[in-house]
């Protein structure tokens, strides 16, 4: 039963998708070439954890860093980005859902939507 | 190794899991975190962080041509959102709280079973029954077969959202697009046409692997100078991978694909078990 509503909703998901990759993609490219640029002759250090949080529920910190060309802040925003098109995919199919008044629909991808922003927001 | 060489020896190696990914339809999460855990030697959380990453920008990239084709399926693929994407908020969880080692061996069964569903016959059902509870969630919907729509209705719903709430559980805890067992849930438990399956699968990996993004974010799994080359490198491969995939046939490479995946979990079970992840 996918109608033409629904295949049409899904190509303009599937470009919006393409779109928001390729943004994410270049700046993380970006933020890789400065991160060399800046990070020469350091030794690698990944063999043990120490994490260091990047703060997903506030930009500021990222904002920040972009401002005085921190490489590591740029490949973060650009990591932010990527994260956001799903959600918006699904923020989408909601939307195209209320407007074909399918009410069992926009329960499911209000629920998806939901649980996407809890594990992003939710401390 | 200094850091140029480091990141350029990462980037290739992820341009071409991402690369045997696509061809073989596993994708390449499966490949680059043994490999960067057991080759490069990164920590785990990190390997698994960074395979997370790219694991949204693949599954978001190759969308465009699949839903072309008009196979996917929107409605099915949102209502089995819900499970996977609550499996891997749980599984994310989970990620913190058991140690690295079984990670590694749970990561090592997980590629056993991927290399062996890739060779599993695939036959579509020829009619399907009607399931009262699948046409109450619109779970159905038709196909292209030849020029003509072939209509088709989930069957086994509870099982396949239960497998599905499996798939994001692994997808959460060991930061792979986990398709095979996504399929798996829509292919042997729900029925569903083979092409159904795998294309309305690689467009729920993304949303699927959003939900554990955050958390591995908050919790500094994702390191910016290694999910960067990875990344690029996988989504590099990937988008090669598709277009060659159009013109050639590859039963050979998966053959060889699968060897590898079956080296390197029984490579990840062993280094679990002793202890060296």
């Amino acid at each position: 039963m996918p109608s033409e509503a629904d295949l049409k909703m899904e190509i303009t998901i599937s470009r919006m998708l393409r779109v928001g990759v390729s943004l994410a993609a270049f700046v993380v490219l970006v933020g890789a070439i400065l991160y060399l640029w800046q990070a020469h002759g350091m030794e690698t250090d990944y063999r043990y954890f120490h994490g260091v949080p990047t703060p997903v529920d506030h930009f500021s910190p990222v904002l920040e860093g972009i401002r005085h060309l921190d490489s590591r802040s740029v490949i973060r925003l650009g990591i932010l980005l990527l994260i956001a098109t799903p959600i918006v995919r699904v923020a989408f199919c909601l939307y195209s859902f209320a407007m074909q008044k399918d009410k069992l629909y926009v329960l499911v991808s209000g629920t998806v939507l939901a649980v996407l922003l809890y594990s992003l927001l939710h401390r | 190794m200094g850091l140029i060489e480091f990141t350029c020896a990462v980037l290739l190696t992820s341009a071409l899991a991402g690369l045997l990914g696509a061809l073989t339809g596993l994708g390449g999460g499966v490949v680059i975190v043994p490999v960067l855990a057991l080759v490069f030697h990164v920590d785990l959380r990190y390997a698994v962080g960074a395979s997370l990453i790219s694991v949204i920008a693949t599954s978001s990239g190759a969308a465009v041509s699949f839903v072309r084709e008009g196979f996917s399926n929107v409605r099915i693929g949102m209502f089995l959102e819900v499970a996977t994407t609550v499996g891997a908020v749980g599984g994310a969880y989970l990620a913190s709280r058991i140690s690295t080692h079984s990670i590694g061996i749970i990561f090592g069964i997980t590629l056993l079973y991927s290399a062996w569903s890739s060779f599993r016959t695939k036959q579509d059902l020829q009619s399907h029954p009607p399931n009262a509870l699948a046409e109450k969630l619109k779970l159905m919907g038709d196909y292209p077969v030849g020029g003509v729509r072939q209509t088709y209705v989930a069957q086994n719903v509870p099982a396949g959202f239960g497998i599905m709430a499996i798939a994001g559980i692994l997808s959460g805890l060991l930061g792979i697009g986990s398709g095979a067992v996504k399929v798996l849930a829509m292919d042997s438990a729900m029925k569903l046409p083979f092409k159904v399956s795998t294309t309305t699968s690689n467009f729920m990996i993304g949303v699927t692997a959003a939900a554990s993004a955050g958390i591995y974010l908050r919790r500094g799994y994702v390191a910016p100078g290694l999910a960067a080359p990875v990344m690029l490198g996988v989504l590099a491969g990937s988008i090669v991978g598709a277009r060659l995939l159009v013109r050639i046939r590859v039963p050979i490479l998966r053959v060889i694909f699968a060897v590898v995946i079956v080296a390197l979990g029984v490579e990840m079970i062993y280094s679990g078990a002793t202890g060296r992840l």
